[in-house]
């Protein structure tokens, strides 16, 4: 009998939160999608599935696809950058592969939006990298660097890189060094080891980070604003402005909703290819 | 032997992108100059105009505020709940099981319109209650993978040898399994906590009027100008992230150290 009161006591927080807090917003979401927006800002409880249709509209269609572009250039450098890092320090010992992964989280202990700040002041027209290039004779003109869409993927890609290197480093560092040596032995050349063992061996740590690159890649508003200048959207922003701006709520909810629909198809891939959701967001 | 040099460089090159902006912004920090472009020289100026900006500080201290809070009561609930879990069995548990992984894997951008939405709908008025209920809601499912993790086999033994001797399942939690679980429990603080500081896009869509937390008011001085205050500001925000997590970190350092004694 005293069991079963702590088991209510016990369970009773995170049930009420995950129903509450979790599913409680999303169902509200997937509702309002179908609603229908008067012009006022306001919603018209009566079923429609237009919100759904617009987002099949060409302007929305154009930042759809550029948005996805910006993502997937984004997931490539952050996948160009941690290979090389996770391979030289696989050869390392413990310790300094310890030293290396804390090294790379200590930048992320400050705010995602101080950061790209800091990009600013390296990037524009009269920042640090421009001066620098004109003073030592490399360039006669600023390089536009930022309020275009270069600086949107330089600014992307640091944000998300540790959600990339992270599970490259870890599953790069697991690869079993006698399967490397034999093939060495057997007259491997380094990029068939690459082609043959790494990648096979790393692909659910680098599918892992892809979905904790891209998605945030196309969701990130304060970045595309910032980086990108005024005229740069991606789906982040269009959200955004239907949610505080435009103030077409069950729009906004659709497009959350399309959103939502291609990170659980993400995630049913990565659990095909053997991915543990707990390892999701690990850092 | 170029070989080494070249792997070296890359190691390099790749900790010098990471660190470049914020080295930039606490070199700044000390800069004569307003206009960041070149170190004309060195001054402590910045640092004191900040303590006459109420603005930043304030919004300095309600970022803290809301983070101290969120992970307390994300580490308490959370690790509460993954012992819950792993423990009891009931009704639909692999449904809340799936449920608590939403907010590690949706966008974070979906997670503020809903919680918005709901805030709107249930009539909560936006502010530190709404900004804290939000960090709070994305920060426990964190806490709870991390504290899962510690759960082992021998866990269970203890805790059954402890109950055979007559210990209640009161003193058991505190003297076997709390301690058992704690690395776990300390890395889910520390992660809430540095997910917290980090937030930008749910604090964006669950803060009202008088609820300013620093990045929302560094973005809004983005768009007017921006003061060298705000290096100043965020050099001292780096430097007191570190020091609260390099005492967590030492706190489960000694812990494990203890044990080992």
């Amino acid at each position: 009998m005293k069991n079963k009161v702590l088991k209510r006591i016990v369970l009773f927080p995170i049930i009420a939160y995950a129903l509450l807090l979790i599913l409680l917003p999303l169902v509200y979401i997937l509702f309002l999608s179908f609603c229908q927006n008067d012009s006022y800002g306001g919603m018209i409880y009566h079923f429609t599935l237009s919100n759904y249709l617009s987002i099949f509209d060409i302007t929305y269609i154009g930042i759809l696809l550029k948005s996805s572009l910006i993502g997937l250039v984004t997931t490539f450098l952050c996948i160009c950058i941690s290979y090389p890092f996770a391979l030289v320090l696989r050869e390392r010992s413990k310790n300094v592969q310890n030293l290396m992964t804390k090294l790379i989280m200590i930048p992320f202990l400050t705010n995602s939006l101080i950061r790209t700040y800091g990009w600013i002041v390296l990037l524009r027209k009269n920042g640090v990298i421009n001066s620098a290039l004109i003073g030592t004779g490399l360039i006669h003109e600023p390089l536009g660097l930022m309020y275009n869409n270069l600086g949107i993927i330089i600014g992307m890609t640091y944000t998300l890189l540790p959600f990339m290197m992270l599970p490259v480093c870890s599953a790069t560092f697991k690869i079993d060094n006698n399967l490397i040596e034999a093939a060495k032995d057997l007259g491997a050349k380094p990029l068939s080891i690459f082609k043959n063992i790494i990648i096979p061996e790393t692909l659910p740590g680098v599918f892992n980070g892809s979905l904790m690159v891209f998605m945030p890649a196309i969701g990130y508003f304060f970045i595309s604003d910032i980086l990108g200048g005024g005229k740069a959207m991606i789906i982040g922003n269009l959200i955004k402005n239907q949610f505080l701006t435009a103030r077409n709520w069950p729009f906004g909810a659709a497009i959350s909703m399309f959103l939502l629909i291609i990170t659980f198809l993400l995630i049913y891939i990565y659990r095909k290819l053997g991915g543990k959701l707990d390892d999701l967001g690990g850092m | 032997m170029k070989h080494k040099t070249l792997k070296n460089l890359i190691i390099a090159l790749i900790l010098i992108f990471l660190y470049l902006p914020i080295i930039i912004l606490v070199l700044y920090s000390f800069n004569t100059s307003k206009m960041n472009v070149l170190f004309e020289g060195f001054t402590l100026d910045w640092y004191k105009n900040l303590f006459n900006n109420r603005t930043l500080l304030e919004a300095f201290t309600n970022t803290f505020i809301i983070a101290i809070t969120s992970t307390i009561t994300s580490t308490v609930l959370g690790t509460i709940g993954a012992i819950g879990l792993y423990k009891y069995n009931f009704k639909f548990k692999s449904f809340i099981n799936l449920l608590l992984y939403i907010p590690i894997v949706i966008p974070e951008i979906v997670l503020g319109i809903s919680l918005l939405s709901v805030y709107t709908l249930t009539k909560l008025e936006l502010g530190m209650f709404t900004l804290i209920l939000s960090h709070i809601s994305f920060s426990i499912p964190f806490v709870i993978v991390s504290v899962r993790s510690t759960f082992s086999k021998s866990l269970d033994t203890y805790e059954e040898a402890a109950k055979d001797l007559g210990a209640d399942d009161i003193k058991t939690f505190f003297k076997i399994t709390l301690p058992q679980i704690m690395p776990g429990v300390i890395s889910g603080a520390t992660l809430a906590f540095t997910l917290s500081l980090d937030d930008v896009v749910i604090s964006y869509f669950t803060a009202g009027p008088g609820s300013n937390t620093l990045p929302l008011q560094i973005y809004s001085m983005i768009k007017t100008g921006i003061s060298p205050d705000v290096n100043a500001l965020t050099t001292l925000m780096l430097l007191v992230t570190m020091i609260i997590l390099f005492s967590l970190t030492f706190i489960q350092g000694r812990k494990i150290v203890g044990e080992k004694k």
